[in-house]
Parts: structure tokens; sequence; C-alpha cells
């Protein structure tokens, strides 16, 4: 009875509105996905989209954040010509230029070759050393980085140390000698030496990364085609050269530009290096420790946004030219 | 982690956020600043002090955002002299000419100077201060006759000192930037900044820097330093090692030589004033109050009680904090001889220097010239550029950058 009664104005409303609460339904369905993408949407938006266009806002501004956001002000382009005329920026992208080469490079010589010869060596062998090499890239930055500070230290380093060891022992004097002169080496403290010791740290962090591509990639390839080139007399190093490396193409393209961007972008390991930009800063210092200087440390946040934009606008070039030059043969023609 | 421990974490974080609830004035710091409120707030009765310790660093660090977004900061706040130049003039902080004017004949002259802006108001009072001094190696000085007065007489003596050291193997000191730093610190002309006048142009190229740059280059070029950065662990070492005879510093590196930098070398060590006779500053806090604080009356009232005589004293007693408080110098504590210097009574020493230093105006633009100049000393000691040619560099990069 109380079962009847129940149904009964339910199919009465529901005859009454039936386009209304279809559309409800319909609504709620269709916004279902958004819901659960909210989440992600509101912290990128506050945390991603958000500072962007802050940093154009900021980048058009003089501003010290010490006195507070109402003392903000308008000084049109002011910032941008303020940090085009200044050396130290010209200075410190030449830094990161050539901190970008000298780690960029020797990356992919390495890991190339590296990820071939751990393809020759069978799978249980390639997935423990793959492991093994990724482990830099996952390691915190700043360990890694004050690690690699105490090996180049001067007068304890395990660096200098080995190389007084080498330049002094019976054995290997004959070909180190000359090091005495040199040594102790100031890794971290001379100008001249601290962009490749930077380098090396770079290099070291992510060789593992790009071996991870080009194995991934290398198992990609057909192993008839090797097969075939064998049969054709091919060896290990023409099957490298000749098959390998032409079918690696659009991996070496997507690993080059990942480098490029992190490169320029390079903060972390001359910070650390350079003992906070405090000794060969010189030479050491790239444009991402430039203009965190200038925000945090000068307090001049409209300067720093300005070098971001210009940081971008680099990055975009090289990339672009990049993509330019590589790109179609690069993606495979594509 | 038992169940046991583990319960003890969430009771014990529970029991912190508890705390930090029944709170109504918070304290933004940086060690050791912790262990001396710990010690002195159970004489503070009239709020309920939480705390908010960050590592040096990143405590100003966020502090500036605090400011920034006019929001987060403390009711009080602990500032290193380094910063205060760059933080009290922006009108973030209280002012507290009214409360601090009647009492402030009670402390250091220079460092009260310290925490006023440019418009002559207080923001900032000194809690503690850095007595600028000059560590040496007994075993270096008088056991190897050596007389300390004619070493001490001027920085060509000291010099002069290096130079025969380094023929005995001994090393004058660890970084030749520290002679640099200490004699354009120590030598500030009456009534300018460090870097600027009180026009605020800029000083740089004038003769104190450049007999700075002289002095550190002569150290460098003559092999009489180890070319170490301080603060270094290579530093440390040179220290345990009694590698170095010298190192000019606030009077507070003595109690890090004494903790844990070179505890062995305890008896080894004196302490004096800089060569030429120079009393200067290096380092010291002060305490502020920012304007984003809701309760005012009270953050001035644990400022007052953390900068009254008998808690400087503690403070000085707990964590070597050298009290800002002059009449604190009479007391019978001050007389006391230190066995790490064998036996000198060297708290006399600080403050007299204390007593003695001439206020030296900070300026907004301190922070940059102080790391423009950092890097013209780097390219003159490393490089070989010319002593000139950094210098005017470096004005021409301050003169661009502070707007």
């Amino acid at each position: 009875m109380s079962a009847q009664t129940d149904i009964r104005p339910a199919t009465l409303s529901s005859g009454l509105t039936p386009d209304r609460g279809e559309r409800m339904k319909q609504l709620w369905h269709k916004s279902t996905p958004y819901w659960f993408m909210s989440p992600y949407i509101i912290i990128f938006g506050t945390f991603g989209i958000f500072p962007v266009f802050f940093m154009i806002y900021l980048s058009f501004h003089q501003w010290n954040p010490v006195a507070g956001l109402q003392s903000m002000r308008y000084v049109g382009l002011e910032n941008y010509v303020l940090s085009l005329t200044d050396p130290m920026l010209w200075q410190t992208m030449w830094n990161t230029f050539l901190m970008a080469l000298y780690s960029g490079i020797p990356q992919h010589l390495v890991a190339l070759p590296m990820a071939y010869l751990l393809l020759l060596l069978g799978k249980r062998a390639r997935h423990w050393l793959t492991t093994a090499y990724f482990l830099p890239y996952v390691t915190s930055t700043i360990a890694v980085s004050m690690i690699f500070f105490v090996m180049y230290s001067k007068e304890s380093g395990i660096i200098n140390l080995s190389l007084a060891w080498l330049a002094n022992g019976s054995m290997t004097q004959w070909l180190f000698g000359w090091l005495n002169n040199l040594l102790p080496l100031g890794w971290v403290q001379e100008n001249s030496l601290i962009r490749y010791s930077v380098s090396f740290v770079v290099f070291w962090k992510y060789v593992g990364f790009n071996i991870v591509i080009y194995t991934a990639g290398l198992a990609t390839i057909s192993d008839e085609l090797f097969e075939a080139a064998t049969i054709d007399g091919a060896n290990a190093w023409q099957r490298f050269y000749h098959v390998a490396l032409p079918l690696l193409r659009p991996f070496i393209f997507f690993a080059v530009t990942l480098t490029i961007i992190g490169n320029m972008n390079l903060f972390d390991e001359p910070y650390v290096l350079t003992r906070g930009l405090s000794q060969a800063s010189t030479n050491g210092m790239t444009i991402s420790n430039y203009l965190y200087r200038i925000a945090w440390e000068w307090l001049d946040m409209g300067s720093a946004a300005a070098i971001s934009w210009i940081l971008f606008v680099v990055i975009g070039v090289f990339t672009g030219l990049y993509f330019w030059f590589f790109g179609r043969r690069g993606l495979g023609g594509h | 982690m038992s169940m046991k421990n583990r319960l003890g974490v969430s009771l014990l974080s529970l029991g912190l956020v508890g705390s930090a609830v029944a709170a109504d004035i918070r304290f933004d710091g940086f060690p050791d600043y912790d262990s001396q409120l710990n010690a002195i707030l159970g004489g503070f009765s009239a709020h309920e002090v939480g705390m908010l310790m960050n590592e040096h660093g990143g405590h100003h660090d966020r502090l500036k955002t605090n400011l920034a977004t006019g929001s987060g900061a403390g009711d009080v706040v602990l500032i290193d002299r380094g910063m205060v130049g760059s933080f009290i003039g922006e009108g973030g902080f209280v002012d507290l000419t009214d409360w601090y004017a009647p009492i402030a004949d009670q402390y250091a002259d220079y460092a009260v100077a310290q925490g006023q802006a440019a418009d002559g108001r207080q923001y900032a009072v000194p809690v503690d201060l850095g007595p600028g001094v000059m560590y040496f190696r007994r075993d270096y000085m008088e056991d190897r006759g050596y007389d300390l007065d004619t070493v001490m007489d001027s920085w060509d003596s000291y010099l002069e000192y290096g130079r025969q050291l380094k023929e005995e193997g001994v090393l004058l000191i660890g970084d030749a930037a520290a002679v640099a730093t200490a004699y354009w610190n120590f030598n500030v002309e009456p009534g300018n900044g460090l870097y600027f006048d009180a026009e605020g142009n800029s000083l740089v190229t004038g003769p104190r820097f450049k007999r700075a740059f002289e002095l550190a280059r002569q150290v460098r070029d003559e092999g009489m330093d180890a070319n170490i950065g301080e603060w270094t662990e290579e530093w440390y070492a040179g220290f345990r090692e009694g590698r170095f005879a010298t190192q000019m510093s606030g009077a507070w590196l003595l109690g890090h030589l004494q903790n844990w930098m070179a505890p062995d070398t305890a008896g080894n060590w004196g302490v004096s004033h800089l060569p030429d006779n120079t009393y200067g500053t290096w380092g010291g806090s002060f305490l502020a109050i920012p304007k984003q604080s809701s309760n005012h009356e009270a953050a001035w009232g644990l400022i007052e009680y953390m900068i009254s005589e008998s808690i400087q004293l503690a403070g000085f007693a707990n964590i070597a904090a050298f009290p800002a408080h002059t009449a604190t110098y009479d007391n019978a504590m001050f007389e006391e001889s230190i066995d790490f210097l064998r036996g000198q009574q060297a708290r006399l020493l600080f403050a007299e220097i204390a007593e003695n230093v001439h206020p030296v105006n900070p300026h907004r633009g301190d922070q940059i010239a102080e790391s423009l100049i950092g890097t013209a000393l780097e390219q003159v000691l490393n490089d070989g550029m010319d002593i000139d040619r950094a210098l005017a560099n470096a004005e021409q990069q301050i003169r661009r950058r502070v707007r």
C-alpha cells in the first residue's frame, strides 16, 4: 500500500517535468569529468598559469617585495632596457651557453654508444646497468652538487688527491709529473675552471637519462634489421652507424631538445658549486642564478621578471633554430 | 618506528599545534634564538609567545615573502644586520620611535643608528652586537717572539708579520678577501655608510676600497693566504690543523671556534682589536614589528623584555649573543677570563669596541653593492684584474641597479 502511494507521486512529477530532470542529469553527466579534474585545474591555474601572467605584469613594474604589493610602480619598458644593456646579463648568458654546450654535447656522445653497448650486453645486464646509470638522475641535485663540491675541494678533495698521487707515483710520474706545477687546482674557486667543473656534474647527472631514452629507442628497432645487416657482413660498428643511428633520429631529436631547454635553465649545480654565487661567480653564474640574485638578494622583482622573459625568448630561439635545422629529419620526415 | 615512538611523535606534534593556537604573539627568527627564548620566556607572563624558527637564509627569505604579500609574518621578527638596511626603510615595519626613544641611550649608539631609516625614525632595535675583532694564534705570536702591539700597529705591520710567518710555513689567514672586507667595513668615514654617502652617492671607487683591495691583493699575490673560501669544510680543517695565524670576524666567532670548529686548539688563541686600532662591527641582530602584526603593543612588550638588562645578560650567557645594552658591560661576567683564549679577559675588549664604534648608516642599496663589490674583489684576487677597473665596473653597475 505504502509502496504504491510512493510510486505514484514519483511518476506524476517525472511526468510533469521530464525535460528538466533529463537536462539536469545530462548536465551532471557532462560536468562530472570536470569535477574530477578540478583539483588539478585549480592547482595548475594558481601555480602554473597565474604566475605566467603575473610575471608579464611584473616585468613592466618596479617592485621591491619588502615594501609590499601596493608599492608597485609602472615603469613601462625600463626593466627590459635596463636588463638588455646590462653587461652582467650577457656575461651570464654566455656562461649558460658554454656550460650548456660543455655538458650537453658529451651527454649525447656518450649516451648513444653506451645505449648500443647495453643492447649488445643482453637483457639482464641491460636492466641492471640502466638502473645504475639512471640513479644519478633521480638523486637530489643539491645533494649531488654538495658531494661534488667536497670532491672538488682544493686541499682534501679526492680529485686533487688522485691527481697528486698520479703526479708523484713512481709508475706514473713520467706521464703526469707536469701536474705538480698546477696542483692544487681550485676546481670551484677559479674562474678558469668553474665552467668545466659545473658541466661535469651536469653531464654525470643527466647522461643516464639519455641512456634510458636511447635504450628505449633501440628496443623499438626490429631485430630483423640487425640480423639482415649481420648476414650482409656488417660488423658491430657498422650496424650501429648504418642501422641504429638513423633509426634513432626521432629519439635523438627529442633528447637533444630536452637537453637544450634543461641546460639553458641550469640553476642548482652552479649555485651550490659557487657556494651561493660567492666564489668564481664571474664565469660560473648562469642566467637563472643571476635573476634569482636580482629578485631575492637585490629585491628587484620587476627586473628579474624581465630577465626571465628574455631567457624564455632565448630558449625559444635556440629550440626554434634546432627545429628549423633538424626538425624534419629529426622527426623522421613527418 | 615503534608504536610507542609513533604515539609519542603524534602527541608531540599535537602539543606543538596546541601551543601554537594558545600563543597570542609569535616570534620569527633563526637559531640559536630558540634556545634563548626557551630559557627566558618563563619570566614573560604577560603573553603567550609562540616561535617560528628557520635557518638564517630561510628565515630572511620567508620574511621577504611575508612582507611582499602582507601576511604571514610573526609579531616580532629577528633581522640580521646585513638585511636591516634594505628592509626597514620600505614601510613594512612599525615605527618604534615613541616607545624606544626614552630608553635608546642605554644601547650602543652605532647599533641604534643602524635601526633607523633615512627618515630618522626607529624601525628596528638592536638586540645583539658583533664587535669586530681579530682572533690570532698565540703560539704563532708571543710564543715565537712576536709582539702583538707591534704586529697590530698598522695594516702594513700586519702584512709584514704575514711575510715572516710565511717563511716559517704558517699562513696569515684563510682567505685574503677577509682582509679587504675588514678594511672597508672598519674604516668608514664619519657620516658615511658602508658603500654610500649621506646623499646616496656610491663610495666604492674611493680610497677606502682601493686600499682594501690593495691589501688583499698583496696577501694573495705574496702567498700569505690559503685561498680557501670561508665557511667551507676546508676552512674549518685549516683552523683545526692550525694553518692560519689570524682571522678577523665578529666576536661571535669565539663560540664557533670553541664549540665545533676547532675545540682542540683551546689555549692557543687570543683576541685583539684590528690593525691600526680600528673599531668596527661584524654582524649583529635587530628586532622589529611588521605592520601586518595585529598586536603591536604585545609585540613591543616582548621586545622590551628581550632588550632589558637582565635578559640581555642571560642571552650572553645562554647563546653568547653580545648585549646591545651597554649597562650590562659593568657586570662581573665581563671580567671572567676565557680559557679558550689562554685566560684572556676578552669580554672587556668586546665591550670597549662596542662602546667606541662610530655609527654607519644603512642604505637600501647595501645588498646590491655588497655582492657587486664581492665580485669585483674576486676578479682582482683570482683573475688579476686591475683594481681601478674592477671598482669602476662595480660602481657603474651599482648606479644602474640602485634605482
